[in-house]
């Protein structure tokens, strides 16, 4: 979108909330307006009738008893933040700098309301509400049946329970998000670049927005820097903003998305937390399985349900699971929305499965390959019905699948029967600590509701392409190109593929939920087999020969045992469309198709991951030494495409696994809103990954193919929890949560509880000369007070127990900037103690200091105990959490100081 | 993440530099490599008014073997010292701690000085320079003229040095090791290239009879600035460095040298442990290294 650069373009900057849940009071944008080179300044009463709430992009699916309630986002805030990131306000200037420079001009006036984080307290009865239409943030409830689980749990010789924990992250495309858009008036046309995955529906929303029609609207989705989910068909904020302000302002206006507003503006995919049980037979077979979880929503729920049903859909994964009991319950919080991010849920699903079936295995004492063996469904057991509703409100049937033959094949490539019996054993007795984990998995894939494509051959020879799905990064232009080479028997060089031009193709979805190639590319299948059919008619005409003595060869029509003759394609096309003479009746000109595919449901991906890490106890660290993956999507188109899908698919796993996660505090910041504590895989830790491909044709589409876009990261976690567990066997642990990190594992090893790691907690003690009474009496002092907070400028008492000022505070490369500060003590028990409330603003964000103070005897003088949580936010809040810890001690511990300097002085 | 507006200087000399600094007073900024300053600019948590660019200012650059010891130039990039053969002979340390920082890219923009200056608590060099006792060459406008600080005197708290607004860090000095000294590196980061969870950077020397007789331990990422674990080199100093002595002076630096912060990446606790683990690790590497050479 960098490239996008039009002639007197102006540039958008957006204020965003600073705080998760906050009423807005009042948004003051004049000194803003006022600033040179700013164009345009719009809070949310600019925009009129403009401002509704976005789309519900995908309803729920007809579950019986399912209650949904839906709740969109809003364009810029009106009256409540509900997220930190919503906009709140948007500057159009010259360029991005004055833009940003204008942003800080504008004045808002919040109260900020208690944030509601947790997913379990969010449910709890007097919880603040994220909604307050409703009556509870209860976002959607679904429960889904096969079978009689407690019947089948009567039965068992055996039940494994656990509680698990599954977070997921950002999508972290390399390109964030971008928007331009320019207003034609003479030709009463809107142009608008968008990265978005869908262009299509975003241009029949626009359109329908703007009050244009759909042909006065075109969307473009340039060939972007990765997709992963986020960038769907939101109706982000932005994406319905940045055209109507070209239109209002005729001129071009872009605004390109910066990694620090990635972070909390563009969806994400995050935690969930399973209460399930697995009920087997003395041999291991599954009798059925029980699942009850919660599913973080975040602040608005456009994109309904795709994530939680995908969890409960894809958790039963290759297995034959006679009995299912699936209840969620999704939940408002003020994070960010959640979406689906590439395995969009799966994920969550097939851990919860795989350890469960570990655990079982564990405890039955059968060999971990062997348990998922004797369960998987058999070759002929397809197609198979699980008799639950999936994401695109279809049943979920499994199309084909042959299971145990790849997980014999990883097994195999891995060396597993030579690891367990050879390797770990002689590596442990030297001390090292090495595991292996090799887990199955499907992928429900290539669902409806369709994508068309059209094919047309020029009079040069050379063969358009046109779908209307977007590209990021998948290879759409080669593997289209192949499928409509191999039909039409041209060289892959002469075709030519256009994706996401409203104006090339009018009809779509987009690319999403592993489909481009099943959806699109059976459609350029669908399309080259009509154009092939117009060829054979059309020479068959020309060259006067029936058609059965026809065939096409190298680009060329030719007689069948001819050596010479025969005609190009190219001309052929020419003479499909008569300059003289007629199109006769019941063909059309050219030799062009347009043709559709819409599968009435998807086809089922497979395959099975196998990792080997090793674990320093004493550092935590682990170190993945080698990765398999055995995969199987059908039949291939290009096996370099299939094998780039997985490879990123694996790091995206890995990250998920080990390194990324998204850290919210208790007031709903994002605390490592940054590349510097959002830890994404490097090329340093994710290894090489080895891959083989097995190929189940699907006998859903001609060709037979599944889709592989996610496959990679889906039972990445799985197979790093058991393989971490197993390197630590010695330490009798057990992993029930991913994201892990070194930490975490070491609070594992350690069998220490984890401490709550989001909230800066200051405690200590210091002991002061004097009295309480007369400590007590000094510390109502503002000026006294005002010592203890290092850099404060003035304090003066506005009220019993209030008192407001001014403070200067930076550190290191932080200049000092200014905070309006207040502090409020309640609870006063003179001279025993008080509760202090300290809250500051000021330049780059806020500060929430919450405080217990008590005074003892202590000897001759005062010792003063006190614990505080400190949380801050704004841009300091997602860079600075490093540092916070430090700083908040740093500034106690000279505040403490001067008070004890202040206190002598006057005692 | 556009920086908020400033004005920028880029003098030839090193007088030019600093009469600009002064002639701004604390609103400049000296600009070195630029790697953690033009982000916490983009930001907009740095909004220095006036930048002073240092990169055209070759005097500052360069590495050499003086009479007392080895200087390295304010301005000489990270990737020049780690590439250096006199370097790798004269101050092994500060050879193996140098692929820690960062990545290949950063180090051949970022500089010595900036990283010094900077004075990250979870910076490699600034412990480096402590373990090796280096002396920090200042200059500012007269009258304080060239100040030559000891890097266990340079780093007074968190992002905090003994220098005063105008001055600039123009060289650091790494005295010669004494015979029989031997060293190490270790730290712990999340990613190759990350700011480490923990660190040590440790030189020992020992006497005839293979005894302790010196041993700087220094710290990074476990407090407001490197540290320097004095009771743990207390510990070992005089003692035969065996493993039981070893393990001894790194439990002592885990539990009594340091107050270590907690974050998302590293509770207290944890890195209590690194640091134990690290500190024996580096321990017995130096100690191996200075019986050898
Ligand atoms: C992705 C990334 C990862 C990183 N990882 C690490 C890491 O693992 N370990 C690590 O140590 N560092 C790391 N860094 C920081 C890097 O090493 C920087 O280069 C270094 O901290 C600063 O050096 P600089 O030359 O870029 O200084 P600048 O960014 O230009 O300046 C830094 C500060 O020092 C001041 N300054 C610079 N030179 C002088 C001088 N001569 N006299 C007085 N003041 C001066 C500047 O005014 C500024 O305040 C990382 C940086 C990035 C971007």
């Amino acid at each position: 979108m960098d490239d996008v650069q039009l002639d007197g373009m102006l540039h958008v900057a957006f204020l965003r909330s600073e705080h998760a849940h906050a009423r807005l009071r009042g948004v003051d944008v004049a000194a803003a307006r006022r600033r040179p080179g700013v164009v345009a300044v719009y809070a949310a009463d600019d925009l009129g009738d403009y401002w509704q709430p976005g789309p519900l992009l995908v309803p729920p699916p007809p579950i019986p008893g399912l209650v949904f309630h839906a709740c969109t986002q809003v364009p810029l805030v009106k009256d409540k933040a509900r997220h930190v990131g919503e906009p709140i306000a948007m500057v159009v200037a010259e360029s991005r700098y004055v833009a940003e420079d204008a942003v800080a001009d504008i004045v808002v006036d919040v109260a900020p309301l208690q944030a509601v984080v947790d997913l379990e307290a969010a449910l709890e009865r007097g919880a603040p509400l994220v909604h307050e239409h409703l009556s509870s943030n209860l976002a959607a409830h679904v429960v889904q049946e096969k079978g009689d689980y407690n019947a089948a749990k009567a039965t068992a010789h055996r039940v494994v329970q656990r509680r698990f924990h599954y977070d997921r992250g950002i999508s972290a495309a390399i390109e964030n998000r971008a928007v331009a858009a320019r207003w034609d008036a003479r030709a009463e046309e809107l142009t608008v670049w968008d990265t978005t995955q869908a262009p299509i529906p975003i241009r029949n929303g626009l359109a329908r927005m703007l009050g244009l029609l759909e042909s006065q609207v075109r969307v473009i989705a340039p060939f972007v820097g990765g997709g992963f989910g986020p960038k769907i068909m939101m109706f982000y904020p932005e994406e319905v903003l940045v055209p109507w302000a070209a239109m209002r302002l005729g001129r071009p206006v872009k605004w390109t998305e910066d990694r620090q507003e990635n972070f909390t503006a563009t969806t994400q995919e995050r935690g969930q937390v399973h209460d399930a049980e697995l009920a087997v037979t003395r041999d291991g077979k599954i009798l059925g399985v029980k699942d009850v979880f919660l599913h973080d929503s975040g602040a608005y729920d456009s994109y309904g349900l795709t994530v939680p049903i995908n969890s409960q859909c894809t958790l039963l994964g290759p297995y034959d699971v006679p009995n299912y009991y699936t209840e969620f319950t999704a939940v408002f919080t003020n994070k960010t929305l959640v979406t689906p991010v590439r395995g969009a849920g799966r994920q969550h699903g097939v851990f919860v499965m795989e350890r469960l079936l570990d655990f079982a295995a564990r405890e039955l004492g059968i060999d971990r390959l062997e348990i998922r063996r004797r369960n998987y469904l058999a070759p002929e057991a397809f197609p198979f019905n699980n008799e639950i509703i999936f994401q695109d409100s279809a049943p979920l049937v499994y199309d084909s699948g042959d299971y145990a033959p790849a997980l014999a094949q990883a097994a195999q490539m891995i060396g597993y029967e030579q690891f367990v019996r050879e390797e770990q054993p002689r590596l442990r007795v030297a001390g090292r600590h090495v595991g292996i984990g090799i887990v199955s998995y499907i992928e429900g894939t290539g669902i409806g509701p369709y994508e068309g494509a059209r094919v047309t051959i020029e009079p040069s020879g050379e063969v358009r392409v046109a779908t209307g799905v977007g590209t990021q990064g998948q290879g759409h232009f080669t593997s289209f190109a192949q499928i409509v080479a191999e039909v039409l028997g041209v060289p892959m060089e002469r075709i030519h593929v256009v994706t996401g031009d409203t104006r090339e193709f009018n009809w779509g979805t987009g690319t999403f939920a592993s489909r481009g190639a099943v959806v699109a590319g059976t459609a350029c299948h669908a399309a080259a087999a009509l154009v092939r059919d117009k060829i054979f008619a059309v020479a068959s005409r020309v060259l006067q020969v029936p058609q059965e003595r026809l065939e096409l060869v190298g680009g060329r029509m030719m007689v069948k045992d001819a050596t010479d003759g025969g005609i190009e394609l190219g001309a052929l096309a020419a003479r499909a469309n008569p300059l003289r003479g007629a199109v006769r009746p019941g063909t059309e000109p050219g030799l062009e198709a347009t043709a559709y595919y819409g599968p009435d449901r998807g086809s089922t991906a497979s395959g099975v991951h196998a990792m080997i890490v090793e674990v320093d106890p004493e550092t935590a660290m682990v170190e993945i030494r080698r990765y398999v993956v055995v995969h199987d999507c059908g039949r291939l188109i290009n096996p370099m495409l299939v094998e780039g899908q997985i490879h990123g698919g694996v790091a995206h796993g890995i990250g998920n696994a080990f390194y990324e996660q998204l850290v919210y505090d208790d007031g709903g910041q994002l605390q490592n809103a940054s590349f510097m504590d959002y830890l994404l895989p490097t090329a340093t830790d994710v290894p090489r990954v080895e891959v083989a491909h097995r190929e189940t044709a699907s006998p859903l589409n001609p060709i037979g193919l599944k889709g592989v876009g996610e496959a990679g990261c889906i039972p990445t976690g799985a197979a790093f929890a058991q393989a971490v567990e197993d390197a630590l066997a010695d330490y009798g642990l057990e992993i029930t949560e991913i994201p892990l990190s070194p930490d975490k594992l070491f609070d594992l090893l350690k069998k220490t509880r984890p401490k709550k790691r989001n909230v800066v907690v200051i405690d200590g003690s210091f002991v002061f000369q004097g009295s309480r009474e007369a400590v007590y009496a000094l510390l109502q002092d503002p000026e006294v007070l005002g010592k203890s907070l290092p850099g404060a400028m003035h304090l003066g008492r506005t009220g019993d127990g209030r008192y407001d000022g001014l403070m200067r505070v930076g550190i290191g490369p932080v200049t000092a900037a200014e905070f309006s500060v207040s502090v409020t003590l309640h609870d006063q028990k003179p001279p025993a103690g008080y509760g202090m409330i300290v809250e500051g603003k000021g330049g780059f964000g806020f500060v929430r200091g919450t405080a217990q103070v008590a005074l003892a005897d202590h000897g001759d003088g005062t010792e003063m105990t006190y614990r505080a949580e400190v949380q801050v936010g704004g841009t300091i809040a997602g860079v600075g959490q490093r540092l916070l810890d430090s700083v908040a001690k740093r500034m106690t511990r000279q505040g403490l100081e001067a008070l004890n300097t202040a206190l002598a002085a006057r005692l | 993440m556009k920086p908020a507006p400033f004005a920028y200087h880029r003098p030839e000399t090193l007088d030019e530099a600093l009469a600009v600094l002064a002639a701004h007073g604390g609103e400049a900024k000296p600009l070195a490599g630029g790697q953690s300053l033009i982000p916490a600019m983009n930001f907009r948590l740095a909004r220095p008014a006036v930048l002073v660019d240092l990169n055209r200012i070759t005097e500052l650059s360069g590495i050499r073997q003086g009479g007392d010891g080895l200087h390295i130039g304010a301005m000489t990039r990270q990737r020049a010292v780690e590439r250096d053969p006199i370097v790798a002979r004269d101050a092994p340390l500060l050879a193996e701690a140098m692929p820690f920082i960062a990545h290949p890219q950063i180090r051949n923009r970022g500089t010595v000085g900036g990283s010094l200056a900077h004075a990250d608590p979870a910076a490699e060099l600034p412990a480096v320079m402590l373990a090796l006792d280096a002396k920090l060459q200042v200059r500012g406008p007269a009258p304080r003229g060239v100040r030559s600080i000891p890097a266990g005197e340079f780093y007074t708290g968190l992002f905090e040095t003994a220098l005063a607004p105008g001055e600039l860090l123009v060289d650091v000095t790494v005295p010669r090791a004494a015979p029989r000294s031997g060293s190490a590196f270790a730290e712990v980061a999340r990613r190759h290239g990350d700011y480490a969870l923990a660190g040590v950077a440790v030189r020992v020397t020992v006497d005839d009879a293979g005894r302790c007789r010196e041993a700087r331990i220094a710290l990074l990422s476990v407090g407001d600035g490197p540290v320097l674990a004095r009771k743990a080199a207390k510990a070992i100093t005089g003692e035969s460095p065996t493993p039981e002595a070893i393990r001894e002076a790194a439990d002592v630096a885990a539990a009594k040298d340091i107050d270590p912060p907690g974050d998302i990446h590293a509770s207290p606790a944890y890195r209590r442990q690194l640091v134990a683990v690290l500190v024996r690790r580096t321990l017995e590497r130096a100690f191996e290294r200075a019986r050898n050479g």
